[in-house]
This record gives structure tokens, C-alpha cells and sequence, in this order.
């Protein structure tokens, strides 16, 4: 059964984000202070305007200290939350309902993550004590297995997959390379992609996202004061947030060529937001690109493309930036890395300066200008047949 | 009734390092042959389960709840009992005992002769790793390898061990200190000297307590830790030259503990209905063992899959390890790991709660709608129902990949890692590594079968669970 939601009854009034990337200067406290100043200024507030907060942090540093601390908040609700790769986003969300029961009229949701101080290459997530039976292969081997299905299940051979997956993250590297707080600023030649060394299964070092640090932040009130902040408020239309049932790594059914976890995130949220059909209404998606066949099913399991179809829009540019659907227009996790707490309101912060027409000409999309008015925000937590997904849609307009 | 062997099974590791490989990585000769080298991922006691399994999978039903006895010169751990790890691999009940009798070559003679005087099903299980210094003989005429024999007091043995003659002296002949790698020998002439009476004595005190000659004996296995010893007595003449079984030291190596064991499950192999064997093994004193080939020993064979024999292992290996790759998975050599964090040990508490699946492989089926739960769970992932579970062990349950990949990334003691995603026949899926496997030629649809591996070894705990490897058909 879906969520009903809280269509249109908060807005988004103030964003920060810092620049992506691997800050050796800066700690995870340095990021949260950068990310909440420039959110305050962003919606004209203070810290102590904002009646509570949500942190979204995986690895970063536990309880609500881990922000009061740094910002010195004077004895404030704060609320640390963790969702895998949704970190960001289920801070954002909690905060939305937070705002819209009523019981605080102003909050803060914040995502940081430090994860260049490990010292190792790739993601490092700590696990409780196990019997040690679960096989330890890596998130790109875990992901890679999504290459071969799709190839199989839709007769694409491996050399067209492969051009695939090259002009995905040769696309969020273009977009990545107009964007002053991505990680990686450079277009990529599609030649260098695809001859890039191989981590795991067909994925090579290209196919998939960067290890960066960040954080991002927003200030929620509800709707009808959000006027009194600014003059063009984000407006919540969606906010869906799912865990699958895991069992997809268990069920012989399961084909790796979908996240039913998507599929029933993105359902709820377009139910939610009234939207009928993403491709025409919305103006962009912000979809969770931690490996480029990760993005390929995306589009199908939000319904951008047909089943089986999302390879060749792919191939002719439906998702570019002046495509019919601009999907990461601001680099995606393939330009921005992926400091998991903060991406999901990175993500977010590309929407607001969208759909305020304030991105950077160079980057700024068509479907704005011809009068789309929506973004979808996407995250995915997990791997394939086991994980969490989040979908937001917001927008520029009130209700109607 | 009688006392002896009801079933055996053995275990011989995949790879193989030639003999002139080590040659030409040393800049010496070192004659030609090959040894068995024990994956990565082996040790002394999972290759001890791999050989149990292959010899209770023909065992007659009333003898699967068995006392266990494990022998190794090289033990995973010390103070705690190895046997138990194969006597819970096993899937064997909690009323079954299992011990350790380990240290020396001789700690296998010791094995058997307690197992063929018990009076309950006792399964001997005899495995072993054999190390030596860079280019040493140890080194290149070692070998790694399993041997299990499940003994019983029953009117169905398939060999009937007629006689135990000994003859024990104190020499100092090869020997290793605890904690060193590889032993020391003195000059093998003077153990020559010492072994060579001894076997006599105990080879006339065998014979003469089971009433056979010398003349009657029909397959003669000599093995033993002095090699020059072991040869002269091999090629004495008072036995039929026909007689003298192949020792497979050309093929594999002398595997320690588990060699003599070897060596006679190869005579069983193909031994006639009421042949004679005598088995004399060199280790610190002599045992020699004479043993009666029974009546049942054809319809034993019958029962038994084809795999199971020794020309069949010996036959599926993999001949082309490199030396760089045998001393790195030894420990002597230590290349660059990934940039990626060792492996987490395995907590005690969630291992000890979970003993059924980490090491007996056993996942659960729904009694309310027939699916099969891998890993086992308490909830039905198809209709939901709740503590509705029975136990399925699967152990010996084959599978086919349903898809996999290479991970270059992963931390492994070999890269790159190998997982695949495999549908057991029967239902039921499960993601788990593959071993003993070449990743350029895996494919979709290949078939595999389950495997008890030491996953890892980190903060000296060692991670046993199951891997996939390929069913290989017989050479």
C-alpha cells in the first residue's frame, strides 16, 4: 500500500553544499560547518532559527554531537540517522515530516561524510561481529553482476553494453567537468573509459564512482511560510523511502536486471507527487550512479525508458543535458564521488539550483525552459537483490 | 563379526607443482614428477572433512554416527581440537565423540591401530601438508594430501585387519621444533642403518601373528618419513615384485600423516576378494599391518562414485602451479595485498549459534510452501510463515552458476576472487566464492559442487565455511 504523503506541505527555503572531493584540509566537522553556513545565509537564518536537525552520516561519527559539537547548537534536537547510500536523503525526509506534523516549524537536514581518512581504496563499512560466512566480494563486484544479465535477458552483446556503460560515465563527466564542486572537473574521452583498467566482472575504474568527502544541507519550513525565507521555495511533492525484503540474493527468480526496491520507491513517489509520466513531467532526475549499469537500470525501473529500452536511449542522448530527460546534470556520483551522507542532499541541492534557474548557464538544462517545473532526486542503498532505495520528487511551484 | 574397514574416501588437492618447475625457479635439478600443493584456501583439517565426506558418502547407514580421530603433523590450531571442526563439517551428531592425535608422522599409525581395535564406528581422518626450506628434498618430494577410513565391528567390513606388529627405538632421524616450518634431518644413511632391522621385526612379528608368509602376501605398500629406508626396503626380494604397490611419491609427494593411507586406499582400489596387503609404515619405530581384502569389496566398489577413486584424483588435477604461486600460498613469500582492509575474523558467539550452517552447510526448507532457505532463516522469504523451517544439509547437494564475476578488488590470499551465484538442484540460490577454479573459462550453466575451505585467517582465527568448485569429470 502506498504512502500518502506530504505533498506540497513543506519547501525547501535554504541549501548548502561544499565542493566534493578529497578535502585532506578539512575534517568531517570542517565540512558540516561549510555546508550548514552556507544554508543558513541561503534561507537568511541562524542556528538557533532552526528547531531541530537531522544528520545523515554512515561512518562519520555517531550521535546528534557529531553536528551539535562542531556547530555548538544551544541544546537542540539532533537526530543522527543512517540508511547505507540513503544516508542523505532519510536525513532530509525525517526532517520534511518533522516539519509537516507540526511540532517544530523549522529543520536543518545535514549529510557529511569523511572517507578519504581511511586510507584504503573504496568504500570501508564496518560490520558487526558475523560468523563470517558472507561472501566479502566489493560493491563493484557486486554491481557488475548486472552487466551479463542485461546483456542476456535483452540481446545486447558485450562490446554494445560496454559502449553503453562508456557514454554513461562519459556523460556524467561532461556534465561533471561544467561543475565547480565536482570532484573530478575534466571531461573523460570515451576511449580513455572504456580501456580503463578492470575492477570487477566488465567494470573498469571508469564504470564506476569516485571515494570523496562533502556535505550538503537544507532548511525545511513548512509551505505557507516559505515565502517569508525566499521567493522561490522548493516545494516536497514526494518523499519515498523503501528496504526490500532481501530476498533477491536467496530467490533463483531474481534476473540482476532490476531493484524491485526502485521500481516500488519510484511508484510510491510518482502516487505521492500525482505523476503519471515521469519521462514527459519531470525536468530531471538525480538518480544514484555508483556504477554506470546501476544507472542503465535506473531508467527502466523509473520508468524513463521502456524495459529493454534504456540502452539505446542511453546511446542517443535522451538523458543528456540537452536531452528530453537530463538525468545528472550536475555529474552525478561519477563526477562527485560518493561521501554517502551527503549525497542524497547534494543531489537535492542540484534540483534547487535548477528549478530556480540558478545553475550555471553553461549547465543549465532545456526542460526548464520549456516549462517542466519537477526534479526527482534517487538514491540506492545495498546491492543487487538486497537493499534500500529512496526516491524524492520536489518542485517550483505551490499547489495548485 | 569382524573389525575393519567399512568405507574410505581420500582427498587429493587440485594443483600440482611439476617437479622441474621448482628446478628452473632455483637454478637446480630437481628431478621430474610433481607434488600436490593444497589450495590457499586448504588445510590439514579441511582436507581432512574433503576425504571423511568422500568416504562416509559410501558408508553403510548404521556407521555414519562416528567417533572421529584426526591425525597431522601440521594442525590448523593447537589446544583446540581440529577434529571437531571435522567431526561439525560432517554434520555429524553432538552424541559423537572427536579427538586429536596429532604431531608426529606416527600419530597416523597410531590412529588406525586405535580404530582398529575399538569396538564402535571410528572414522580415522589422516591429512597433511609437508613443508621444507627452499629447494630442499622435503620440499620437492613432499605432498598434501587426505586420506579417511571409517572402521566398525560388523559382518560387512571390506577390510579385515588381521594383525598390528611394532618394533620401536629412540634415534634422532628428522625432527622439527615447535613453531619451525621445516624439519631437520640427519645424514639418511645412518637412519637407514637404524629403520631397516625394525622393519624386519616388525614386518615377521605382522606376518606371524596373522599366520600368512611372506610369499602369500599379495600387495606390499612400504612408507614411511626416511625415503632411502623406504626404497630399500621396497626393492628387497622377499616379496613377489608384482606385489609392490605404487607408493605415488612420482605423482604427489610423500604426504606425511596421510600417506600410508594414500597409498592403501589406491590398493583397494582395484584389489581382489580376499587378497592379502601388508602395510609397513617408517616413522619413529616400524608399523607393519597385515589386512584381508573381503568378499564384500566388489559390491563396496559398485556403491561408490567414480570420483572417489585415487586414479580419479589423480587424474582431475591441475599441473601447472607455478613456484612463485606455491611458496606465496605457503607463506614464504609475501606479495602486496589490496589497499583494502584484512578480512574481519569470525566472532565466536555468532559462529557458535550458527555451527549448522557455517560448517555442516545445513539451510532450512518452509514446511508450509517448499521453498528452500539459503543461508537458513526463520522466515519464509516466498509465503512468510514463521519458525515453519526443517533443516536441509547441502553439503552434497550439487549447483549450477547462475551468473558470477571477477573481483579484483576484494582482499584474497589469491586473487582476483571469484563469486558466483548458484542455484542448488532442489532449489535454492546462494552467493559464494569459487575455488579451484580458472576464471577464464567459467561460464553460465557450469556446474559446481560445495567444498570446506579456510576462508581466511586473520587475528589468528581461522574463517572456515563453503565454497563452490567446479564438478570435474574423471580424467
Amino acid at each position: 500500500m502506498a504512502t500518502k504523503g506530504i505533498r506540497d506541505r513543506v519547501a525547501i527555503v535554504g541549501m548548502g553544499c561544499t565542493s566534493f572531493g578529497e578535502q585532506w584540509e578539512k575534517g568531517a566537522e570542517d565540512l558540516l560547518i561549510d555546508a550548514a553556513t552556507d544554508a543558513f545565509i541561503s534561507a537568511g537564518v541562524t542556528k538557533d532559527d532552526v528547531d531541530a536537525y537531522w544528520l545523515g552520516t554512515m561512518g562519520s561519527g555517531i550521535s546528534g554531537l557529531t553536528l551539535s559539537r562542531p556547530l555548538r547548537l544551544d541544546y537542540k534536537p539532533v537526530t543522527r540517522v543512517e540508511n547505507m547510500c540513503a544516508t542523505g536523503s532519510e536525513a532530509f525526509r525525517n526532517a520534511c515530516y518533522a516539519v509537516a506534523s507540526g511540532a517544530i516549524d523549522m529543520a536543518m537536514a545535514i549529510g557529511v561524510e569523511k572517507l578519504k581518512d581511511s586510507g584504503f581504496s573504496g568504500l570501508v563499512i564496518a560490520s558487526p561481529p558475523s560468523d563470517g560466512t558472507a561472501a566479502q566480494l566489493t560493491a563493484p563486484a557486486l554491481f557488475s553482476l548486472l552487466a551479463p544479465a542485461y546483456e542476456k535477458k535483452y540481446g545486447v552483446s558485450p562490446e554494445e553494453l560496454k559502449e553503453v556503460l562508456t557514454r554513461i560515465a562519459w556523460k556524467n563527466h561532461h556534465n561533471g567537468a561544467l561543475n565547480p564542486r565536482a570532484q573530478f572537473r575534466r571531461e573523460v574521452d570515451k576511449a580513455t573509459i572504456a580501456c580503463s583498467p578492470i575492477m570487477a566482472g566488465q567494470l573498469g575504474i571508469f564504470d564506476c564512482s569516485g571515494v570523496s568527502d562533502g556535505s550538503a544541507a537544507a532548511v525545511i519550513v513548512r509551505s505557507e511560510d516559505a515565502y517569508r525565507y525566499t521567493d522561490k521555495p522548493i516545494f516536497v511533492k514526494a518523499l519515498s523511502f523503501v528496504a526490500g525484503p532481501a530476498t533477491g540474493t536467496a530467490d533463483p527468480t531474481y534476473d540482476y536486471t532490476t531493484f524491485p526496491e526502485v521500481v516500488r520507491a519510484g511508484q510510491n513517489a510518482y502516487s505521492e507527487a500525482g505523476i503519471e509520466d515521469p519521462r514527459s513531467e519531470l525536468a530531471m532526475a538525480e538518480v544514484h550512479d555508483c556504477f554506470t549499469p546501476t544507472e542503465l537500470v535506473i531508467y527502466e525501473d523509473l520508468g524513463f525508458a521502456e524495459r529493454g529500452q534504456g540502452w539505446k536511449e542511453a546511446l542517443s542522448g535522451t538523458f543528456d543535458l540537452d536531452g528530453e530527460l537530463p538525468v545528472n546534470p550536475d555529474g552525478g556520483l561519477k563526477a562527485f564521488g560518493h561521501p554517502i551522507g551527503a549525497s542524497g542532499l547534494r543531489m537535492l541541492f542540484e534540483a534547487w539550483l535548477q528549478l530556480r534557474g540558478e545553475a550555471p548557464k553553461e549547465r543549465a538544462i532545456g526542460s526548464i525552459a520549456q516549462g517542466r517545473k519537477l526534479a526527482l532526486t534517487h538514491n540506492l542503498g545495498g546491492s543487487p537483490g538486497e537493499c534500500v532505495s529512496f526516491v524524492s520528487v520536489v518542485g517550483s511551484e505551490p499547489a495548485s | 563379526m569382524k573389525r575393519g574397514i567399512v568405507a574410505y574416501g581420500t582427498y587429493l588437492p587440485y594443483w600440482r607443482l611439476a617437479r622441474p618447475a621448482i628446478g628452473a625457479a632455483l637454478g637446480m635439478p630437481a628431478g621430474g614428477g610433481s607434488r600436490s600443493v593444497a589450495g590457499y584456501d586448504e588445510d590439514t583439517t579441511t582436507m581432512a572433512v574433503e576425504a571423511a565426506r568422500v568416504a562416509l558418502a559410501s558408508a553403510p547407514q548404521p556407521s555414519r554416527s562416528c567417533e572421529v580421530v584426526f591425525s597431522t603433523t601440521d594442525p590448523a590450531y593447537l589446544d583446540k581440537a581440529n577434529a571437531v571442526a571435522v567431526h561439525d563439517a560432517l554434520g555429524l551428531p553432538r552424541s559423537a565423540p572427536a579427538f586429536d592425535m596429532i604431531g608426529s608422522v606416527s600419530s597416523g599409525s597410531a590412529a588406525l591401530r586405535y580404530a582398529g581395535r575399538a569396538d564402535g564406528p571410528v572414522l580415522v581422518a589422516l591429512s597433511d601438508m609437508r613443508n621444507g626450506m627452499g629447494g630442499s628434498s622435503d620440499e620437492r618430494d613432499g605432498g598434501d594430501g587426505a586420506a579417511a577410513f571409517l572402521f566398525d565391528s560388523t559382518s560387512q567390513v571390506v577390510v579385515e585387519f588381521l594383525s598390528f606388529g611394532s618394533a620401536t627405538s629412540e634415534f634422532l632421524d628428522r625432527w622439527r621444533l615447535p613453531g619451525e616450518a621445516s624439519s631437520h634431518l640427519w645424514e639418511e644413511r645412518f637412519g637407514e642403518h637404524e629403520y631397516i632391522p625394525l622393519a624386519e621385526q616388525a614386518m615377521a612379528d605382522a606376518l606371524k601373528q596373522a599366520g600368512v608368509t611372506s610369499a602369500e602376501i599379495d600387495h606390499f605398500i612400504v612408507t614411511g618419513v626416511h625415503t632411502r629406508a623406504v626404497r630399500a626396503l621396497q626393492h628387497s626380494s622377499r616379496f613377489p615384485a608384482h606385489a609392490l604397490a605404487d607408493d605415488l611419491t612420482k605423482a604427489i609427494g610423500n604426504t606425511g600423516t596421510a600417506h600410508q593411507g594414500l597409498v592403501l586406499a589406491s590398493v583397494l582400489d582395484s584389489a581382489a576378494p580376499g587378497a592379502l596387503v601388508l602395510a609397513v609404515s617408517l616413522a619413529d619405530g616400524v608399523e607393519a599391518t597385515v589386512l584381508r581384502v573381503s568378499e564384500q569389496i566388489d559390491d563396496y566398489r559398485n556403491s561408490r562414485s567414480a570420483r572417489a577413486t585415487v586414479a580419479s584424483q589423480l587424474g582431475s588435477a591441475k599441473g601447472d602451479l607455478s613456484y612463485m604461486t606455491f611458496i606465496t600460498w605457503r607463506e614464504r613469500f609475501h606479495r602486496e595485498p589490496p589497499r583494502r582492509p584484512e578480512p574481519t575474523p569470525p566472532a565466536s558467539p555468532p559462529s557458535a549459534r550458527h555451527d549448522p550452517w557455517k560448517f555442516a552447510f545445513t539451510a532450512s526448507r518452509c514446511t508450509a510452501c517448499g521453498t528452500r532457505l539459503i543461508p537458513p532463516g526463520r522466515v519464509c522469504i516466498n509465503c512468510g510463515a514463521v519458525d515453519h523451517m526443517q533443516s536441509e544439509r547441502l553439503a552434497d547437494v550439487p549447483a549450477t552458476v547462475a551468473t558470477f564475476t571477477i573481483d579484483r578488488l576484494a582482499f584474497t590470499p589469491s586473487p582476483p576472487m571469484v563469486v558466483a551465484v548458484v542455484d542448488f538442484d532442489g532449489g535454492g540460490r546462494f552467493r559464494c566464492e569459487l575455488t579451484d577454479v580458472d576464471p577464464d573459462s567459467l561460464c553460465i550453466g557450469d556446474r559446481v559442487e560445495m567444498t570446506f575451505r579456510k576462508v581466511s585467517t586473520s587475528q589468528a582465527i581461522h574463517n572456515y565455511f563453503w565454497k563452490a568448485k567446479p564438478i570435474r569429470k574423471e580424467a
